[in-house]
């Protein structure tokens, strides 16, 4: 398999009114293409800027990140991402939010008037694969919050983005519909075969999803550890009772309290 | 009960405050040259109707017209002053300086520059009625949400296309809120203009006949300026209601709420 995602040695420092806040310092970290990772750690470690880095919007102070064998200078235009909240339009109806990205992705845009059915039908259909059948034509704010989570999943993947960005996806959902939701970017995550890089404080969605978690120090965040989940796919929510999970999360579980005391 | 109650209630009060001025009148026998009774004033509306239609339809035309100059204006500056914040920070306290010059005494200037009549009128209303416009525009484009940007940025989006897919649409609420503010506000300011040096419009009629002591005639001529300003409030707030519905039902306007 080739590297995907490369971060090398790489620190950023955040400029703030009083004074600079070293943000990461010197986190390396690789991910192969199709590889589900998470992130995890203590809050304020930086996850959320390894995001920005990764995507190009933040430019590190030193050390280079490499996408698909491209260093990154600049946003680079083939990640999707969904955050914590929706951050959906509630001017647009649900179909044409998750058409938002086709009508600014290249080359999609230009073709986006001449092939808008065969778009629109796209949306529909992915749309369908998360449970959101007939919802197409409401508008975001008729939603529940889960079923707002599922659009932005989709527009996140409508551009068939080869890299799924998610930082705390689930965090703001009730404890089913977060389950559930797992199961969604699951077989989501199957049936496209993307790379992603989820950030999450949770630690059974990390292990229930990733096959590899990176666990990050607090600030300056660096990586300090970096575990294989090897449990069988395709993995099932019984699963997250077995004594191999378990003692995933508790060994996760046992650093990030140690990092924390650090 | 309570629904149709609640839906006549502005009536019943309306009513109730002319019945409450009228009675205070009649009781105490206030001069008429103090304090018109109510009746009075609507006795002077029905004998100079035709004066007053006239003066009526010129105070509204101008103040249509120098609002319509502020919401062409508004909304430019407005997506001027928010997309950049170094100009949002350079404009900004000329704006505001501009804003605190209270606008009667720009009016000698106008009439100075354009003569007695219906320009400084117009330009009253629009110099008095712009900035609510351009900071409620602005505002909308500043507080948009960060992750939405990151979003689209991620996507290769420029700072136009961010622009027109979110930041022009999302301020929709924010400016349509402020034309209800405004086109009150521009009321106030053709009405000074007219009361400065016109020769035609309500405020000179309220000028005029004050200074004759026809104070029916004044009172006649407020109210039928409050009608007008009822009038064009009702009919901004429709406008904001029918184009920015998904405002309304969404939480994420702070201007809806």
């Amino acid at each position: 398999m080739t590297a995907s995602v490369d971060i090398g040695a790489v620190t950023l420092t955040y400029r703030g009114a009083s004074g600079g806040v070293l943000a990461l310092q010197d986190t390396t970290l690789n991910i192969q293409r199709g590889e589900f990772a998470a992130v995890v750690g203590p809050s304020g470690c930086g996850k959320s800027s390894l995001m920005k880095l990764v995507t190009g919007l933040v430019p590190p102070d030193s050390g280079e990140i490499v996408i698909f064998g491209d260093k990154v200078h600049g946003p680079v235009k083939i990640a999707g991402m969904a955050f914590q909240n929706p951050n959906l339009l509630p001017w647009r109806k649900v179909i044409d939010n998750v058409l938002l990205p086709l009508e600014i992705v290249r080359p999609h845009r230009e073709q986006f008037r001449r092939r808008k059915q065969e778009y629109r039908e796209k949306a529909r259909a992915l749309l369908k694969t998360v449970g959101l059948d007939g919802f197409a034509d409401r508008f975001p704010w008729e939603l529940s919050g889960g079923m707002q989570q599922r659009v932005s999943l989709c527009r996140a993947l409508i551009h068939e983005p080869a890299l799924l960005m998610l930082d705390e996806p689930f965090a703001a959902l009730d404890a089913f519909t977060r389950e559930e939701l797992w199961c969604v970017l699951r077989d989501l995550w199957q049936k496209l075969s993307f790379t992603v890089i989820l950030v999450t404080h949770d630690l059974r969605e990390a292990a229930f999803l990733a096959d590899t978690i990176h666990v990050m120090s607090a600030r300056p965040g660096r990586i300090v550890l970096s575990k294989k989940v090897d449990l069988p796919r395709p993995r099932d929510l019984d699963i997250c009772y077995e004594p191999q999970f378990t003692n995933i999360v508790h060994e996760l579980r046992a650093k990030i309290a140690e990092v924390r005391k650090a | 009960m309570t629904a149709t109650l609640e839906k006549l209630s502005p009536w019943l009060f309306t009513i109730g405050i002319f019945v409450f001025w009228e009675a205070v009148c009649r009781v105490f026998k206030v001069d008429k040259f103090i304090l018109p009774a109510p009746s009075e004033a609507f006795m002077a509306m029905a004998q100079y109707w035709r004066p007053l239609l006239r003066h009526s339809l010129v105070t509204l035309w101008t103040t249509m017209a120098g609002f319509a100059l502020a919401i062409v204006f508004g909304i430019v500056l407005g997506l001027i002053v928010g997309w950049s914040r170094t100009i949002y920070r350079g404009l900004y306290p000329v704006m505001i300086g501009f804003n605190c010059i209270p606008k009667v005494a720009v009016v000698p200037i106008l009439i100075m520059w354009f003569g007695i009549g219906e320009i400084p009128a117009i330009l009253t209303a629009f110099l008095i009625s712009f900035f609510p416009i351009v900071v409620n525009v602005a505002t909308g484009l500043a507080t948009m949400e960060p992750e939405l940007e990151d979003v689209l940025r991620a996507l290769g989006a420029s700072k136009l296309d961010i622009m027109l897919k979110v930041g022009i649409p999302r301020t929709q609420p924010y400016l349509f809120g402020s034309l209800k503010v405004a086109i009150t506000l521009a009321f106030v300011g053709t009405v000074v203009s007219e009361t400065v040096g016109a020769n035609a419009g309500l405020g000179y009629q309220i000028a005029l006949s004050g200074s004759t002591f026809q104070m029916p005639l004044v009172f006649a001529a407020l109210l039928l300026l409050a009608i007008e300003g009822i009038a064009m409030y009702a009919a901004f707030a429709y406008v904001e209601v029918y184009f920015t519905r998904w405002a309304f039902r969404s939480s994420m306007s702070a201007a809806a709420q």
